[in-house]
């Protein structure tokens, strides 16, 4: 139970008729997604006030940036958000390769965004598993699994890892993409396709699903705002806002694709939004193989690389929103300062106010709506 | 119906011009002075570094010194934001008004420790939900007292930004209900991100 010197102290427990209890859940806990606290105030099945408490892995990345080279750092990245890895790394050598004016080939841009699709299908498919987990149904995520390994199976054979890849270089990449993985990334394409559609026939148009998340809640596009939530809680909310559009970087551009949106704003609307993207991202697969020109996979990089005195920033859209690096130099091979702004950190600042008078099954569904991570959160 | 971005360097430029006025009344004071004679020397965040030879000597250097301009409008493709502005301490819930008026989100908050120059600095990034402009607003409070008003009544999602910021600088927020600390462990009276902080 929960310290008297505790120093996230709930709303205190008061008796009579209007009698309500404090509520610890986690910072183990299934429903929970890691080590996440939320302190709850019930006024029996109802919440009066939920606030989260964070920090049980923080892990100081960004002090972390500050005393080592920015090419040691890099991997650190692939650690933040564990699921997103490839979005993480491509905004740190994106900001590198802004800041020191880094040409980057265009085959190495190519292979970037079909394994950052490849990672937002795979990052999607766990949440996917892990959110039908939570609201009582086992079987969809082994479904998940199976086809996630396929993607994980592509990139350990390309880069060597399964998840924390740093396969990003500044400058290009670590290596070229085979044939294999190429061959290899076409069939999965038409793998999943169907697949995509059985998701649908088993979970997606399921009655029970339904209403468990329609009209469950509800995050307005204001309150997204106030909060500064994005990705696929914005974007549920009806809002068409994708970095990738919004702030274009890599060959995206040159891309076709839509950012799906639904203005319902409720859990739903965020499970269709990731449901559409995991076709969309197919579709830009699709066409990044198609366009892959032959060419180098890394440009000309400086041995010793020394960042001009400045501030950079450069944002990508990870599978859980809006991630952007701020890297401070003051002239030396190693950042003065770095600044992780990550997704699931602005996204959960809302859940205070978005569960207030939900009832206890209802908040963690929508928390599983939130996709959340918990080392994305506390860094 | 939000503002474009020349618009928005106006309105910017209004709240800067409000803030040039009343500076040089309490110039007199040595730690006001010292503040202010840091902010226009040191320019931009990358003209004043550690080591650079202007800030050694910022009560003679203010008068002379070219001020950076406090609002300016700068390549995306260079910095990755569009507009980059300059306010006061007292000024950052002004700001976060107007870039609240204009549609902006709260992207995040963090600090900077200028330790060579005696200064802390507060980044407030603002990113647009529907417009492709990114805000960056920059406020700079001497190192021995970080103290600046709370944006929270304007952005809720400020709560966590600021504690975050107070854990790893000792930042204060003033008006915020809730400054203990956060990610750092609850008996935590350190700031990681200072730079002299010694573990």
């Amino acid at each position: 139970m929960i310290a008297s010197k505790d120093n996230f102290s709930a709303a205190p427990a008061s008796q009579g008729p209007q009698e309500t209890f404090t509520l610890n859940l986690g910072p183990q806990h299934p429903a929970a997604h890691g080590v996440l606290r939320v302190l709850m105030t019930m006024d029996g099945e109802w919440i009066q006030r939920a606030e989260p408490v964070i920090g049980y892995i923080h892990r100081m990345h960004e002090k972390m940036g500050e005393n080592r080279t920015l090419a040691k750092f890099l991997p650190n990245t692939s650690r933040i958000d564990y699921l997103s890895a490839m979005h993480y790394t491509h905004a740190v050598v994106g900001a590198v390769e802004r800041a020191a004016k880094i040409e980057v080939p265009l085959r190495a841009e190519y292979i970037r965004v079909i394994t950052s699709e490849l990672n937002r299908i795979s990052s999607h498919m766990v949440w996917w598993g892990a959110l039908l987990l939570d609201l009582g149904g086992f079987t969809p995520i082994l479904y998940a699994f199976d086809d996630r390994e396929k993607i994980l199976d592509l990139l350990e054979g390309l880069c060597g890892a399964r998840l924390t890849y740093c396969y990003y270089r500044f400058g290009g990449l670590y290596n070229d993409a085979d044939d294999a993985f190429l061959k290899g990334t076409r069939d999965f394409v038409q793998h999943m396709k169907p697949r995509l559609q059985m998701y649908r026939d088993l979970v997606t148009d399921n009655i029970i699903l339904r209403k468990r998340l329609t009209d469950i809640g509800p995050i307005p596009a204001e309150m997204c705002r106030r909060y500064g939530a994005t990705g696929p809680v914005i974007r549920g909310a009806g809002v068409a806002y994708d970095v990738r559009r919004a702030e274009p970087y890599s060959v995206y551009p040159k891309l076709d694709f839509k950012i799906p949106t639904y203005p319902e704003a409720d859990s739903m609307a965020r499970y269709l939004v990731r449901m559409d993207e995991m076709e969309q991202s197919l579709y830009i697969i699709e066409q990044a193989l198609d366009q892959i020109p032959a060419g180098p996979f890394i440009g000309k990089v400086p041995r010793v690389l020394k960042l001009p005195p400045g501030d950079t920033c450069y944002a990508v859209e990870a599978a859980r929103g809006r991630f952007l690096v701020r890297l401070v130099s003051d002239g030396k091979d190693t950042a003065y300062r770095v600044k992780l702004r990550t997704p699931s950190f602005s996204n959960l600042s809302l859940y205070e106010e978005a569960s207030k008078g939900m009832i206890l099954p209802d908040a963690l569904a929508m928390m599983g709506s939130l996709d959340l991570v918990i080392p994305d959160i506390d860094r | 119906m939000s503002p474009t971005l020349e618009q928005l360097a106006e309105q910017y430029t209004q709240l800067a011009a409000a803030r040039v006025a009343p500076a040089p009344a309490p110039a007199g004071a040595p730690v006001a002075g010292l503040a202010e004679a840091g902010g226009p020397v040191a320019g931009r965040a990358e003209a004043g570094r550690p080591g650079s030879p202007t800030p050694a000597a910022p009560a003679t250097a203010a008068a002379p010194a070219a001020p950076k301009p406090p609002v300016q409008i700068v390549d995306p493709a260079l910095k990755g934001y569009h507009l980059d502005v300059t306010v006061g301490p007292e000024q950052v819930v002004a700001a976060a008004e107007i870039a609240d008026r204009a549609g902006f989100g709260l992207d995040t908050i963090t600090g900077v420790d200028w330790i060579a120059q005696n200064e802390m600095e507060v980044v407030y990034d603002y990113f647009h939900p529907t417009g492709p402009v990114r805000l960056v607003v920059r406020a700079r409070v001497p190192r021995a007292t970080p103290e600046l008003p709370t944006i929270l009544q304007v952005f809720p999602g400020a709560n966590w930004h600021e504690r975050e910021t107070h854990d790893f600088f000792g930042i204060k927020f003033t008006g915020h209900p809730n400054l203990k600390p956060f990610l750092l462990p609850e008996d935590a009276d350190f700031h990681p991100l200072r730079k002299d902080y010694k573990p």
